[in-house]
């Protein structure tokens, strides 16, 4: 029973009874030996998102009418999969990862590859070594589009030389502060601005019959560079040999095993905790994998309720728990279950795939405990368990929660006068609140 | 009051809510002449001996000594119903209609299940089976009724957040929703923050999320004395809700059946001070009915019912607790009123329903059946559609022959 707990923390809120007697061990390595197994119906890949964006841009289309069918497309085979999936561990993962290499709608025009980036740089790598997942969000055109890339250009390079144009710093920083060593490595500015010398004319080509990354020779800055002590040579392949070294620093992994733990486990990871995941990274070489099922050894990962959902967390468990999604919707239906999950990612204060910095969404409590926050969940679940119009609330409590749903809501529920009333008391209870 | 049309956004299938009275319709073939019906839900479970009490019963006081009211005409007594029963003080409008011979309770009243789990008992109710069906008694009499006519919002219109199980079904049933207030009531709220009280993080959230939205303290810790009573309510969404109804079912071709819903029945605690709160919503939207359906107020039926009654005995909490028997409402125009229906089945141990409900003497399904035929002129070899199951034999005499 200890399980559902586990279901919780590390899927996405448990979903019909189909709860198995496994092992956690064994049931989140299952998840990681087996494929992927998310498909996602009338999406394309970046390139055709990249196309769309060209001929709006050609003809000057106004109201984004072929970018704005792409990215209903996404949102609603992403979001229907995040519904149904039986691979909720895979799927956690997916998103954390997202988050830790946050693209954001807000900056960069990235509507047009935001889906793909998450299927095509994210998804593919999550049981992977983390070096492959950082060239892979490195080189796709979401993120350099995302954080200036496309613009950064060698000052004494052909194309500088020309145009009188230089570096963009943004992307070298944020790798090096969030993807990858962090701050406590302590690399200075002049790193800072070596790797974005290293990362000049990592760019995309918008004119290629198949639009996407590109190495601009012309744009790149010319000579070796050193960065962190390391040195790199000129030229495409001195990027990637840097990606390489940064995603395998013994920081990065001290770094990523922090943001590990703290997603999982705890607002306030422990050493000792982060020592382990860290350790896991550095014999497997950056193994994902490894370190993923690594945090079922953890010291606190049976301990229920340490988490804080997040807004997305919340929503996603309360469909779950009522069993909606799955089934096949028009992308631009506004009442599919995929789409009130969007509405609701928005409304919770959470709205999908818009984090308002490159750090990503925040994994504490303390940032989704407001009161405005905690009634705005009460009051949409209230609206979403009017829709319910089948099954016993205690019965939906027993599978949501397990041993975690206290006697105390279950008094409340049973006293609730309609199956709205008690479901509503059912996800305003403090242990709904919490994986 | 703004009326919003929510058929285009929610699909045919949905209704109208505020708090927790919430509104369903459904259409008919003529024009202004056609029979109307409204059908309101008590959600919760009615305690039927609270709202008609018999008080000429000599074992009434020896169960529920203190949630007995006064006698007719001591003060804050009953209301007399002809000497052996009393209407609840708070039912000003039902007393008049009563007086009109426009209102008619029905005593001992029980659908054919005999769940004591709401959410059970109320889909069986709407339903109108002893199974949960996909579809409700109301919409298989509106598929039955709508016959040839096309209406804009059909015969039927379902008016809240949600069409109730009541109306759903292969008719069509339009619906309606009020901008706004689609939120819980104070009183699920007040739940809400003892639920978290002792949470480090939820507690304080809650407490001060309902701070700022206007509710007191005093309301949120105080648990035995809801917010409901006594204090003027702010908007009456039920009362809201009927006026809108009345004035679509007036309309000459308007849809011609709706269904209604309001909460705050469950009366597990202190249940003096609370019922008084949702009886007077009750009698304050049937109030509103009549006023906003005007001349067709005369071709009217209400239909008020519950899921089942309560414990004949008290609890431990001044309260009752989930039973059987209980009391449903007809009133209208149309209403064959001024007396009390139904078969009285005692109130001795024996003579109680498994030594502890009111027993039931009359069927809900048969209740409604007689409404359906004789108002609505369902043709009778139609019932077995719309109440599957044994056979319903409507009651005869609860309209008045036109």
């Amino acid at each position: 029973m200890r399980f559902v707990s586990a279901i919780n923390r590390f899927g996405w809120g448990q979903r019909d009874s189909k709860a198995s007697d496994m092992p956690l061990r064994e049931w989140l390595s299952q998840q990681l030996n087996e494929p992927d197994a998310a498909i996602f119906w009338n999406v394309g890949s970046s390139p055709d998102g990249l196309i769309a964006l060209r001929e709006q841009r050609k003809t000057k289309m106004q109201g984004d009418p072929l970018v704005k069918p792409i990215f209903q497309a996404e949102v609603t085979t992403q979001l229907d999969n995040l519904l149904v999936t039986d691979q909720p561990f895979r799927e956690r993962l997916a998103w954390f990862w997202f988050n830790h290499f946050t693209v954001s709608l807000r900056q960069g025009g990235t509507r047009a590859v935001i889906g793909a980036y998450m299927r095509e740089a994210i998804r593919p790598h999550v049981t992977g070594r983390f070096s492959d997942m950082l060239l892979a969000v490195m080189r796709h055109p979401a993120m350099l589009m995302y954080l200036d890339n496309t613009s950064s250009i060698g000052p004494t390079s052909p194309a500088g030389r020309k145009s009188h144009h230089g570096l963009n710093e943004n992307l070298a920083r944020e790798c090096l502060e969030l993807h990858t060593v962090s701050p406590a490595s302590g690399y200075t500015q002049t790193d800072v601005t070596s790797f974005a010398a290293v990362l000049t004319g990592w760019s995309i080509d918008m004119k290629a019959e198949q639009p996407g990354f590109v190495f601009r020779e012309k744009a790149h800055e010319p000579g070796e560079k050193t960065v962190m002590g390391q040195t790199f040579p000129e030229g495409e392949d001195g990027g990637i040999q840097a990606l390489h070294f940064l995603g395998t620093h013994p920081a990065t992994y001290r770094h990523i095993a922090t943001q590990m733990v703290g997603h999982f486990i705890s607002d306030t990871p422990s050493p000792q905790d982060i020592t382990h995941i860290a350790s896991v990274l550095r014999d497997s070489d950056g193994d994902l994998r490894e370190a993923s099922l690594a945090l079922a050894d953890l010291h606190d990962t049976n301990r229920s309720g340490s988490k804080f959902r997040s807004p997305m967390d919340y929503a996603t468990a309360v469909m779950r728990a009522l069993s909606l999604g799955g089934e096949p919707s028009q992308p631009d239906d506004p009442h599919s279950p995929p789409h009130q999950l969007y509405a609701a990612f928005a409304s919770l204060g959470q709205p999908l795939w818009t984090a308002p910095l490159p750090n990503g969404w925040s994994d504490t409590a303390a940032d989704w405990s407001a009161p405005a926050d905690m009634l705005a969940r009460t009051d949409w679940a209230w609206r979403m368990a009017a829709h319910v119009r089948a099954g016993d609330p205690m019965e939906i409590a027993h599978i949501a929660l397990g041993p975690a749903l206290r006697p105390q809501t279950q008094l409340a529920m049973h006293h609730a006068g309609s199956r709205q009333d008690a479901l509503a008391l059912l996800f305003s209870s403090p242990e709904f609140q919490r994986r | 009051m703004m009326i919003h049309r929510r058929t285009a956004l929610l699909g045919l299938a949905a209704s109208w809510t505020l708090g927790r009275s919430s509104l369903a319709f459904a259409g008919s073939p003529g024009g202004p002449d056609d029979p109307r019906f409204v059908v309101i839900i008590l959600r919760g479970a009615l305690d039927g001996l609270s709202a008609v009490t018999p008080y000429g019963d000599a074992d009434l006081r020896t169960h529920r000594r203190d949630l007995v009211l006064p006698e007719p005409g001591q003060e804050g007594g009953l209301l007399d119903l002809g000497g052996f029963y009393g209407l609840h003080p708070s039912l000003q409008t039902l007393h008049r209609l009563y007086g009109e011979g426009q209102m008619l309770p029905i005593h001992a009243v029980a659908g054919h299940y005999r769940s004591r789990s709401h959410f059970e008992a109320q889909d069986y109710l709407e339903s109108g089976a002893d199974d949960r069906l996909s579809s409700g008694w109301l919409n298989r009499a509106v598929s039955v009724l709508q016959g040839k006519t096309n209406r804009p919002d059909g015969y039927g219109l379902a008016m809240g957040l949600t069409v109730p199980l009541l109306l759903r079904g292969s008719a069509k049933v339009g619906s309606y929703a009020p901008a706004g207030s689609q939120h819980p009531d104070e009183d699920l709220y007040n739940q809400i923050v003892a639920l978290n009280a002792s949470d480090p993080i939820t507690g304080p959230a809650f407490r001060n999320g309902l701070k700022a939205r206007g509710f007191s303290d005093a309301d949120m810790t105080d648990m035995k004395t809801p917010a409901a009573t006594g204090k003027p309510h702010k908007i009456d969404a039920f009362t809201q809700l009927s006026t809108a109804a009345g004035q679509m079912l007036a309309t000459s071709h308007g849809p011609r059946i709706a269904a209604l819903e309001i909460g705050g029945w469950d009366t597990h605690a202190a249940q003096l001070g609370r019922l008084g709160s949702p009886l007077a919503q009750l009698d304050r939207g049937i109030g509103a009915l009549r006023e906003s359906l005007g001349e067709s107020w005369k071709r009217t039926v209400v239909l008020a019912l519950t899921e089942f009654g309560r414990t004949v005995r008290m609890n431990g909490t001044g309260g009752t607790d989930h039973g059987t028997g209980t009391v449903t409402f007809l009133a209208g125009g149309a209403v064959a009123g001024g007396k009390v229906g139904g078969t009285w089945p005692g109130l001795r141990p024996s003579q109680l329903f498994e030594n502890r409900d009111l027993a039931p003497t009359t069927d809900l399904r048969a209740v409604a059946a007689g409404v359906l035929c004789d108002h609505l002129h369902l043709p009778p070899q139609a019932l077995p559609t719309v109440f599957p199951g044994p056979k319903t034999n409507p009651l005869k005499g609860l309209i008045v022959s036109a």
